[in-house]
This record gives C-alpha cells, sequence and structure tokens, in this order.
C-alpha cells in the first residue's frame, strides 16, 4: 500500500506524519495522533460521532482521506478548551445536561462550535437543524439543545464585555 | 455550626438535580470508550461473514488471507474445534455457533476471522477469504416455521424433543411458555358480554447504540491472566462464562467495562466476536481488538421484540374488562440467545394485564428458530415487558372504540386502585403500589383534554381540515429490577446486586457496584445516595464500576434494575457503615448509642446537640483507634436480593396531526408523567426520560429489519434504519408524581425504560385514534408517512 507524508495542524500544533492513501481522517487523528476524542460510530458518514472541523467547516472525519487535509487546520473536541478553561459550548453541555453516555458529545460540540461560529444567535429551529447531522441516542437533543443556548448567551456576554 | 438545612444542600443527597460529575472527561475528548484502547503490540481482528441467510459451507480457502503480509491468522471453526470453541451456551439454554460449523443460518452470522496487524489489513484479509455455499431455502416468516415442511434451520439439535424449556413439537419450536389461567379466562370469554380481539407485530428493531459493540482481549502468557476490556452491561456475568468456556479460573481473568457509548440492551449478551478476540489472544499471546461496524452491528448483536402477537379482551358492556387472552409467536431468530432471566423464555411478558384490574387471564408464547439473527433482547424494557404494555394499551383502545366509550375514561374503569396496593394481577404479580388515576388526571389537566377532544371532533365535522387529528394515551406499569432471586437467575447466579463503601481516613469515600454505567449518570446518583445515607458530601465520594477485579460481583445493568437493586444494595452499604459509625461515635462521646441522634452528618447526643460527632471526625477516629470490641476500618459491602420487583408507571399523553395529503404524522405535544418513587436526580431522571421518549418515537415512528424472502435484511445502514434526528425528535413536555415503593430502602423504582416502554403505545394509539372516527382500530408499526398515507388512501380521506 503506498503511503505519504501529510503536515496538517491539529489544535494549533503543526503534525507531521506518513499515511497510507487510504487512511482516513478520523483513523489518523485516532490511531497515529492519539486524539481519541472523535469517535465511530457508522463510517457512513450519518451519525457525526466523528465530526471535526476543517479549515472552517464542520466535517465528517470518517469521510475524508487523511490525505486530502494536507496543509489544513484541523480543529477536534480536545482543541476547545483554552488555556485549561472551557470552551462556552462544553460549560452549556455540562450545566443543561446536554449528555448522558458521552460518545457522540465530541462531534456535538465541536459541531455546536461551529454553528455558533457561523451564527451567533441561532433560534431553536437553526440549532435543531444545525446539529441535524449529528445523531445522539441517550439525550432526545432538548437538552442539547439548551445546552447549546446556554453558549450563545455566554459567548454573547463575552463578547460584550471585551467590546 | 452551619445550619442543618445549608449542611444538607451542600451535601447533594438524594432529590438534588446535582450536575454530572462524570461530565469533565465526556466534554473534553477524554472519555475512555473500548476502540480508544491501545495496547502495546495489539492485534486488530475482522469477520467474514456469510451473505446468504441459509446455505451450507461447501469449503473455506484461508491461503490467500493467509499470504497478505501483516495477516497473523485466519480462524475457522475448524481451528475452534479442538479447543470445543466453536459452539457457545447461551444465556437461554441453547447454543450459538462462534463460527459457522458446516452451515450459515443467517445473514451476516460468522464464518471466519482474520487476525492482523491493523485495521485495513484485517479489512483485506477478510475480503480474500474465499467460501463456497450451496443455497438452502431460507424460513423468514416466523408464523411458517412450525409448518411440517419449514426448512429446519437447526440440524445439530433438530432431533431433541426436550429444549432448555421444555418439550419442543417441530425441529424449529424453541419453547412453549404459558401464565396464567387458561379456563378462567375461557370462561370469562365464555360469558362475555363483549369481547374484542386484534392482531398486532411488535416489528423487529434494534437497541443500536451510537458505540457498537466491541472489545481488547489481552492474555498474558506468562501469568496466565486474561485481561479483556469489553462493551459490557454485565461485566461479571461474562467473567463467569468466559470461565467455563475458556477453563481459566475467574480468579485470572479480569473483564473491564469501559466508558460505554449506550447500551439499551445490545451489550448484555455474549457474542462470537469477543469469544474469537480471547481465543486469537491466547493463541498468538498478543491483544487483540474486535470493533464491529455499524452494519454488522444491527445485522448481527442482538435485536429485539419480532413478537406476533394476538390479544383479546372480554369485557361487560359498559367497559369494564372481564378476561384477557394473549398468543404470541416469538420470532428468536436462528440461536436461542436471548438476554433474559434463564428461567423465563419470555421475560415478565405476563405484566401484559397492565394497569388494569382483570380478573382473568392467560397468555402463551411459542418460541421459534428463522434463518434471523439471534437475540431478543430488552431493547431500553425490562425484559418483554414493552410488548406486554403494547398489547394491553393497545387493546384497551379497541375496546373503547367498540363500546364508544372515551379512551380515558376506560382505564378509569378498569385501573386498579390505590387502596388495592398491595394487588396481585391475575398472572400472580404482586404490585407494589401505585396511583393511577391521580397521574392521568394530572395528564388530562395539564393537557385540557376536554378542550383537545372538542377541537378534534370540530376537525373531523370539517372535510376540508387538511389534518387528521389523533390524541392518544398510555397508562402503563412496567415490572423492573430484576430481580428477586428465588424467581431470576441468569446461568444459575441470581440476580441480586452490591455494593461495598469504604470511607478513608479523612471522611472522604470510595464505592463500588456490580452494575455498570451507560450514560444513566450512576457516579453521580449513587454518591447522592451515599451522601444522603452517611452524610458525606457528594463531591467527596467517588463511585467505581465495570472492573471485575475491583468491583463486587454483580448482575450488572439491563431492565432498569440499577437503582431498584443496585441502588438498594448502596443504601443498605450505606446504612451498614452508618450503624459502625454510630458505635464509634458513642465510645468517643462516652455515651450510649441509643442516646444519639443523627443528624444530617453527624451523630449528637439526644438533647445536647453541641456534644457531636461529625462523619469525618468518625471516619478519623476509625482508623485511630476503633472502639473496642470493634475492627479498625470504616467500610461495608452488601448484596441485595430484592423481595419482589418494582412496578414504575405512568401516563403518557401524545397529540399527533396526521398530512392527509403526505401522510407525515407530526407529534404536535407529547406530555409524559412518570411515577418512580423516590426521585435521586430529578436533572437525570428528565434527562432518562427525554431519551426514552426519543427512542419510542423512534420505535414507534420509523424503526424496523425488513428481510426479502431470501432472508437478506433489506436495511442495515443509517441510512435506512431510523435514527431520528434533532428536527423530527419532538419537544417533550415532562410532570411526575411520587409513590415510592414500599420494599425498596429508599422507595425508589427505576425509570429509564418507562419513557420507551410507555410513549410507543402512546404513538400508536395516537396515529390510530386519529383514524378511529374511520372505523380503524389498528396500523402497524412503524407509523412511517408511507404506511398511513396508504391508510389515509384506503379510508378514503387523502387528499
Ligand atoms: S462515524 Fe463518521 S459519521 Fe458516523
Ligand atoms: S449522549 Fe449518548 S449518544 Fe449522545
Amino acid at each position: 500500500m503506498s503511503t505519504r507524508t501529510v503536515t496538517m495542524s491539529v489544535n494549533g500544533e503543526q503534525r507531521r506524519a506518513e499515511v497510507e492513501d487510504r487512511t482516513l481522517l478520523i483513523h489518523f487523528l485516532r490511531e497515529q495522533l492519539n486524539l481519541t476524542g472523535p469517535h465511530i460510530g457508522c463510517e457512513t458518514s450519518h451519525c457525526g460521532a466523528c465530526t471535526v472541523d476543517l479549515n472552517g467547516v464542520s466535517v465528517k472525519s470518517c469521510t475524508v482521506l487523511a490525505v486530502q487535509c494536507e496543509g489544513a487546520e484541523v480543529l477536534t473536541v480536545e482543541g476547545l478548551a483554552e488555556g485549561g478553561v472551557l470552551h462556552a459550548v462544553q460549560e452549556g453541555f455540562h450545566q443543561q445536561h446536554g449528555l448522558q453516555c458521552g460518545f457522540c458529545t465530541p462531534g456535538m460540540l465541536v459541531r455546536s462550535y461551529r454553528l455558533l461560529q457561523d451564527n451567533p444567535d441561532p433560534t431553536e429551529e437553526e440549532i435543531r437543524a444545525g446539529i441535524s447531522g449529528n445523531l445522539c441516542r441517550c439525550t432526545g437533543y432538548q437538552n442539547i439543545v439548551k445546552a447549546i443556548q446556554y453558549a450563545a448567551k455566554r459567548l454573547k456576554e463575552a463578547q460584550s464585555v471585551s467590546a | 455550626m452551619n445550619a442543618p438545612n445549608e449542611r444538607s444542600a451542600e451535601l447533594a443527597g438524594i432529590g438534588e438535580a446535582r450536575l454530572r460529575k462524570e461530565d469533565a472527561r465526556f466534554i473534553q475528548g477524554k472519555g475512555n470508550y473500548v476502540d480508544d484502547i491501545k495496547l502495546p503490540g495489539m492485534l486488530f481482528l475482522d469477520v467474514v461473514r456469510s451473505p446468504l441467510a441459509h446455505a451450507r459451507i461447501k469449503r473455506i480457502d484461508t491461503s490467500k488471507a493467509k499470504a497478505i503480509p501483516g495477516v497473523l491468522a485466519v480462524l475457522t471453526a475448524e481451528d475452534l474445534k479442538p479447543l470445543k470453541l466453536h459452539w457457545m451456551p447461551t444465556l437461554a439454554g441453547d447454543v450459538q455457533a462462534v463460527l459457522a460449523d458446516d452451515k450459515v443460518c443467517f445473514q451476516m452470522q460468522e464464518v471466519a476471522v482474520v487476525v492482523a496487524d491493523d485495521r485495513y489489513i484485517a479489512a483485506d484479509g477478510v475480503e480474500a477469504v474465499e467460501v463456497e455455499y450451496e443455497e438452502l431455502p431460507a424460513l423468514v416468516d416466523a408464523k411458517a416455521a412450525l409448518a411440517p415442511d419449514a426448512p429446519v434451520i437447526r440440524e445439530d439439535i433438530a432431533d431433541r424433543s426436550e429444549g432448555a424449556h421444555g418439550p419442543r413439537s417441530h425441529p424449529n419450536h424453541i419453547f412453549t411458555w404459558e401464565a396464567g389461567d387458561r379456563a378462567a379466562a375461557d370462561a370469562a370469554f365464555a360469558a362475555a358480554e363483549v369481547t374484542v380481539a386484534q392482531d398486532m407485530l411488535y416489528p423487529r428493531v434494534h437497541p443500536c447504540p451510537l458505540e457498537t459493540c466491541g472489545c481488547v482481549a489481552s492474555f498474558d502468557p506468562v501469568r496466565g491472566e486474561l485481561t479483556t476490556w469489553m462493551t459490557s452491561q454485565a461485566p461479571h456475568i461474562v467473567r463467569t462464562v468466559v470461565g467455563l468456556l475458556s477453563g481459566l479460573p475467574e480468579s485470572k481473568i479480569r473483564i473491564i467495562s469501559p466508558d460505554i457509548g449506550g447500551g439499551f440492551g445490545n451489550k448484555v449478551g455474549v457474542y462470537p466476536g469477543y469469544v474469537c478476540a480471547i481465543v486469537a489472544s491466547i493463541v498468538l499471546g498478543r491483544p487483540v481488538k474486535w470493533i464491529e461496524d455499524r452494519i454488522e452491528n444491527i445485522s448481527t448483536t442482538a435485536f429485539a421484540r419480532d413478537y406476533h402477537m394476538s390479544g383479546e379482551l372480554a369485557a361487560t358492556r359498559d367497559g369494564r374488562i372481564t378476561g384477557m387472552r394473549v398468543k404470541v409467536i416469538a420470532d428468536h431468530g436462528a440461536f436461542n440467545s436471548h438476554a433474559q432471566p434463564t428461567k423465563w423464555p419470555a421475560g415478565l411478558f405476563s405484566i401484559c394485564s397492565g394497569s388494569y384490574d382483570i380478573p382473568a387471564a392467560y397468555a402463551r408464547v411459542d418460541g421459534v428458530y428463522t434463518n434471523k439473527a439471534p437475540g431478543g433482547v430488552a431493547y431500553r424494557c425490562s425484559f418483554r415487558v414493552t410488548e406486554a404494555v403494547y398489547v394491553i394499551e393497545r387493546l384497551i383502545d379497541v375496546l373503547a372504540q367498540k363500546l364508544s366509550i372515551d379512551k380515558a375514561e376506560i382505564r378509569r374503569r378498569n385501573f386498579i386502585h390505590r387502596e388495592q396496593f398491595p394487588y396481585t394481577s391475575a398472572f400472580g404479580w404482586q404490585y407494589d403500589s401505585g396511583d393511577y388515576e391521580r397521574g392521568l388526571q394530572k395528564v388530562l389537566e395539564a393537557v385540557d383534554y376536554e378542550a383537545l377532544r372538542a377541537e378534534q371532533a370540530a376537525k373531523r365535522a370539517d372535510p376540508d381540515c387538511p389534518t387528521l387529528m389523533g390524541i392518544g394515551i398510555c397508562t402503563f406499569t412496567e415490572i423492573v429490577g430484576a430481580g428477586p432471586s428465588k424467581a431470576c437467575d441468569v446461568l444459575g447466579v441470581g440476580m441480586f446486586d452490591s455494593c461495598e463503601i469504604r470511607v478513608h481516613p479523612d471522611g472522604s469515600a470510595i464505592a463500588r457496584m456490580g452494575t455498570i454505567n451507560q450514560g444513566q449518570g450512576h457516579p453521580t446518583t449513587y454518591a447522592q445516595i451515599i451522601a444522603t445515607e452517611l452524610g458525606i458530601p457528594s463531591d467527596r465520594i467517588t463511585i467505581e464500576e465495570g472492573d471485575t477485579s475491583t468491583a463486587p460481583y454483580g448482575l450488572g445493568t439491563y431492565g432498569s434494575r440499577s437503582t431498584p437493586v443496585g441502588g438498594a444494595a448502596t443504601a443498605m452499604a450505606a446504612r451498614k457503615v452508618h450503624a459502625k459509625a454510630r458505635k464509634i461515635a458513642a465510645s468517643l462521646l462516652e455515651v450510649g448509642e441509643a442516646d444519639l441522634e443523627w443528624e444530617i452528618d453527624r451523630f449528637q447526643v439526644r438533647g445536647d446537640p453541641e456534644r457531636a460527632k461529625t462523619m469525618k471526625e468518625i471516619a478519623w477516629a476509625a482508623y485511630q483507634h476503633a472502639p473496642s470490641g470493634e475492627e479498625h476500618g470504616l467500610e461495608a459491602s452488601y448484596y441485595y436480593d430484592p423481595p419482589n420487583f418494582t412496578y414504575p408507571f405512568g401516563s403518557y399523553l401524545a397529540v399527533v396531526d396526521i398530512d392527509r395529503a403526505t401522510g407525515e404524522t407530526k407529534v404536535r405535544r407529547f406530555y409524559a408523567l412518570d411515577d418512580c418513587g423516590t426521585r435521586i436526580n430529578p436533572m437525570i431522571i428528565e434527562g432518562q426520560i427525554h431519551g426514552g421518549l426519543t427512542e419510542g418515537f423512534a420505535v414507534a415512528m420509523g424503526q424496523q429489519m425488513p428481510f426479502d424472502a431470501q432472508g437478506n435484511l433489506l436495511g442495515n445502514t443509517l441510512m435506512d434504519y431510523f435514527l431520528p434526528t434533532a428536527v423530527e425528535t419532538p419537544h417533550w413536555e415532562t410532570d411526575f408524581t411520587v409513590t415510592p415503593s414500599p420494599h425498596h430502602p429508599i422507595g425508589a423504582k427505576g425509570v429509564a425504560e418507562s419513557p420507551h416502554v410507555g410513549s410507543i403505545p402512546c404513538f400508536s394509539n395516537a396515529v390510530a385514534d386519529a383514524f378511529a372516527h374511520l372505523g380503524v382500530t389498528h396500523l402497524e408499526m412503524p407509523h412511517s408517512a408511507y404506511r398511513v398515507w396508504r391508510q389515509l388512501h384506503a379510508s378514503g380521506v387523502a387528499l
């Protein structure tokens, strides 16, 4: 199987590694970089457990080849907290009981993060549509919606303070 | 000294909406699920599966696969035979092929395994294994299983006239199980003023947790010890099974259930993949990982339901039920490996008289083999309780329609009344406590039921109304917390559960349980029980589960048994610690034990509250100088054998609007009132209810596993198998009443499965109710837009 070298920024760190052409991004992250936050729930791009942020867009990393990410910027759940401080979406999920088994959570969080970057003030309907690529079998989504609303409010407050 | 209520709040004990302790690792991507485990030298196992549902294996050629660099081994049944591991016993008294021996009996059955350096090479190896099959006619329709000319599925036991649950009448017959009093029920029907009958299929569905099943088996040849991380809802019983299979003493087997990404019944059984990974690790002397993919998960590991039910009610003209009869053909697939207490081949199905005072009842279930995957687990429910609740809650609606009695009213007329508890049903169950009228009343008021019925009548009167409006009611009773060991065992092991508590010198504590969390919040809620019992703040209590080498033996988490059994063990262990603490306090304060009062977190001298010893002080003293006659230390363990099951109940109401043009059903409102007895953590309860309702919605509205005539499963990916997204999922309204269980130490009954069990018939009732004025009494699940659209056409009301 042929291999090649890829270089990408993952959670702000430059990473360089040898990968097989067929290596999926999710396997590269989990097995070569030991970033086991993103999970595998289907490998057919339906569940969203593997969601990461790739160049500012949410992608399902089970459907992206590692070699496609040459020069890319990748953000996983492990990169959400900054300087030991949880991101507002992480805090929101905890405060609003937005997780149970936790398996969907890393994907949900990274998706929520991007959703709020793109739309800082979403309606409930926009939130529900915005996370519809991420399945959760445990929570019934209601508290996830609340968690994202909580985070949106937090981020807005933080912005008005800094402004 | 802070005030008692402040101290109480600080403890975050029973009743507090305490935030979850375990969240921290999950929200930072630091969970530890089985596929996150990576050991030095670890290999990966993948499975060669049958494309056919029924076929004889003519030849298996593994040579090409073995020639692939990085492939270390390919195992078939022939390789397992010398170890006598090509078949394994099931929890239901049958045997199951670990790797197909001579023939395959369901599509995707395990035929061979490939062990390789990584998962990509293992998948290459699977592709390269050549298997030649001779196709046999497949048996797909369970109702045809006992026909004289039906294909024989299990040649290995075809001539056995006796099965694990009594006589067998046909090679495809597994068991006949009966409950209740047939003669009494027949007499009630003979004398009845009215009878109704309804056939209904509870389709085959799959629990489909977001994480699939898997394990990492690691055999240490030097020490002769086997450690296996496994997505198991019952690690201790798995250890016993692995001991039986491997011949290793249990003391050399360690099963660890790490973080589990949802179970819902899918992770109770022992699967061929586990056995093969363990064998491969023992043979190769290296750790071996097996993780199934989603298609394998839906196709092979533990489906649920598949009950073809025929129900009948006998009643008086004013709607008082006098008798019930139910017959079921249960499709168990190719091997009887359903996960139930061993003596209960149809689980607790005889709870099917529900919340109603039915004087005479009879049920019969016939289990049959078909060419489908084995299983039959309790998908977010106690064993076969979902099926039972479905049949009675549908039948009572059919009866209401026949008699033109309101669907809430007919329930009121038949409820077991509050003063009748404890109540013994016609099937012999002893319902511990209940107050059904109160719950239903609260719901009807909350939704303004009268107004809804008026709105429905107005809409029915308007031929141009674009929707059909349906109102579904379900007033269910569950039976959970298996169970009293005199009635329930798994392979002879009684279904107790356990807790061991150690209070450390600084007054913090660790507790270990025989149950295992899969998202239910055990690390948070068990600590709350201990906090209230012992006066130690929950934040200073660590909960550990899932490691058989450290946790006391327990039967695990399924069938809503954690709170009823594990929670009870926790309270009882805490009470043992409490009793010793009292002795120490008495000695420290130099008074008699009878002179002490317990006050939240301390013992104080009666009439002299200033003289007190806090639990923290007592803990220190326990390690410093034990009172005479006492051992040092402050710890206790308790194995709790419940005296009875618990009987949570609820009243649910759904309002749906069906689009007469498209057949789409919109859930306008869903109001769920649950009574789970004492409520440990309201936030977690509400979360569990949201989740259970959503799974119920999925089952009622979209989930099924359809097969074609050759036994091909037509939907085994998440493209076809319905898991609702946030967009389809309705908004849930929750409510509660509290009727404690009189026999549970803290009065709790368990809750996580009620919303699944109760919501499914509620949705079906709502959809059928939308068509009730058109003479329709029943529509089969799932209520997909297509099926409902067909009914709209059949009833002549499509737009
Ligand atoms: S694993 Fe990528 S979408 Fe499911
Ligand atoms: S929390 Fe379990 S899948 Fe979402």
